[in-house]
């Protein structure tokens, strides 16, 4: 019996339904739900994680990747302007930097930057482990916010610069208070999704040792695995990562969908 | 870097033997061409004939390869010129417009006033406002570029050249990107602005504007202006058998 493709998408679309279905249902029956639900949804070990998880270890997450962000879009901004100057010698030394700190793992930045500064230079970031985080973390997401935003200002239509420059602005007021706010919003996506991806290489501090009231979500829910040898506190953990990132991913999508409607 | 002194008695526009090479190609083929102050003088001609090279040579968006252009007596080919202040007094409309999207009609007209001319809030937005009645859009100060016409959004930007009170104005083919309907406006505004005594230089395809509005009228091809004169004469009786046959195209 002949079946026309629409009719046929139909039942091959049904049968892949059901053989999910088949698959959920087996693991539910299959499943060992009071061993799942005691070591990994204790009660009593999750509501022991409050309110430290949200006040310390969440607030810390939320403070380290801030100023991470913060540093990291200052010198992202700087780089991609050195990137795009025609003084050579600012090309190639933002080239340089750029290539460095993104081919080499964000761990290895954290480790240079608390362990191989003193002993290169003697010297010890200043501002403790804040410090320390802003910088090393900052220059990881700079190198990826640079080409980002370069490609945003060279976004931005030439007719733009042609018509600040013919007001009378200089080169830089016009990159300052014309170009560069055009590209950060064609930016805008792209720089929220590496929030997202410095969210979660902030838990590369642990390297850094941290006390109990440094610690960010990471540490936060290892110390407390071992404490209690149960997983819950990951779950916790992974939960408070998701309240963050969540909202970014929406956002992200949210601006992707107006732009593409805008166009 | 020397400071330009700007005088209004000079000739506004003094272009001399200019050449303009992009690589190889040679896109200006030594032109001589100068407008009087009060003057409007346009540019008309085939496309790739070198009008928006010319005239943007005139502003330094384009760098000559040789010859000298004086503006109101300064030599802005002089390479230690203050190219900024310079262009502060040549006002330049784009075929494209190039309003600042991200900004509102207001901000558009007052951002240079402010930071290139150091005016205050208060002066810059009531010069800001004259302007946009002038161009006929006074409700529109808080829209953004988006939501205007084609013609709002041209004549807004003529408005944001005005407000930095320029002694001259260019303009780049300003209704070429217009549905037809909206190009009596911006040629309304124009003209309005000839009358008022304003020295411009009109690269246009609008032969009507060119014969009423123009002191005088300057056709090129190839890089090379082929004739020049009263507007009236040159489209009645043209020379060049070049300037027959485009004539022919757009009238
Ligand atoms: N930035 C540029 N780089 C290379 N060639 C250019 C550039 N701008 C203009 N040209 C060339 O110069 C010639 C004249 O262009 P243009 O002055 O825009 O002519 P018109 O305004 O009369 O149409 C064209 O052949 C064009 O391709
Ligand atoms: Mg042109």
């Amino acid at each position: 019996m002949a079946m026309s493709p629409r009719k046929r998408a139909q039942v091959s679309r049904g049968v892949q339904y059901g053989i999910m279905l088949l698959i959920v249902v087996v693991l539910l029956v299959v499943a060992d739900w009071e061993l799942i639900l005691s070591q990994f949804l204790d009660t009593e070990i999750l509501l022991d994680l409050m309110p430290e998880i949200f006040t310390t270890a969440l607030k810390n997450t939320l403070l380290y990747t801030a100023a991470a962000f913060t540093f990291g879009l200052i010198v992202g901004l700087l780089l991609a302007l050195m990137r795009l100057s025609s003084v050579g010698p600012y090309r190639w030394l933002a080239t340089g930097v750029i290539e460095f700190f993104r081919g080499v793992p964000a761990l290895v930045v954290f480790i240079a930057f608390q362990f191989g500064l003193p002993i290169a230079f003697g010297v010890v970031m200043p501002g403790g482990i804040l410090g320390t985080v802003t910088v090393a973390l900052g220059l990881v997401g700079a190198a990826y916010m640079a080409e980002t935003i370069r490609a945003g200002i060279q976004a931005v239509p030439k007719g733009q610069m042609e018509a600040a420059r013919s007001l009378g602005m200089s080169h830089s007021r016009a990159m300052i208070s014309i170009v560069v706010p055009q590209a950060f919003r064609i930016v805008l996506p792209p720089l929220t999704n590496e929030l997202i991806l410095l969210t979660k290489d902030s838990s590369l501090v642990y390297l850094l040792g941290l006390s109990a009231a440094s610690a960010e979500l990471t540490k936060f829910g290892r110390d407390a695995l071992n404490e209690t040898v149960n997983m819950t506190p990951l779950i916790g953990v992974a939960f408070c990562y998701l309240l963050i990132t969540v909202p970014l991913s929406i956002a992200v999508r949210r601006m992707e969908a107006r732009a593409e409607k805008a166009r | 870097m020397t400071e330009p002194e700007m005088r209004r008695d000079a000739p506004a526009i003094d272009v001399n033997e200019l050449h303009k090479y992009f690589g190889d190609n040679e896109v200006l083929k030594g032109i001589d061409f100068h407008v009087n102050n009060g003057e409007v003088v346009c540019v008309v001609g085939p496309s790739g004939s070198g009008k928006s090279t010319l005239l943007r040579c005139v502003n330094l968006l384009e760098q000559p390869t040789s010859g000298t252009i004086f503006v109101e007596g300064v030599e802005i080919t002089d390479p230690d010129i203050n190219v900024d202040k310079v262009r502060s007094k040549i006002g330049m409309v784009f075929q494209q417009f190039n309003l600042f999207p991200h900004l509102s009609v207001m901000r558009n007209l007052t951002i240079a006033q402010q930071r290139v001319k150091k005016r205050g809030k208060e002066e810059s937005v009531d010069i800001a406002r004259r302007n946009l009645a002038k161009v006929g859009l006074a409700e529109k100060e808080d829209a953004f570029p988006a939501h205007l016409s084609g013609g709002q959004m041209q004549r807004v930007a003529i408005a944001r050249a005005l407000s930095m009170e320029p002694d001259m104005m260019l303009f780049d083919e300003p209704t070429s990107a217009l549905d037809p309907e909206l190009v009596g406006d911006v040629l309304g505004v124009m003209k309005e602005l000839a009358h008022e005594g304003m020295t411009m230089m009109v690269v246009t395809h609008e032969m009507g504007f060119a014969r009423e509005v123009g002191d005088k009228l300057v056709f090129m091809d190839g890089g090379v202006i082929l004739e020049e004169g009263d507007p009236a004469a040159v489209l009645a009786d043209p020379q060049h058998e070049r300037t027959r046959s485009f004539l022919s195209k757009v009238l």
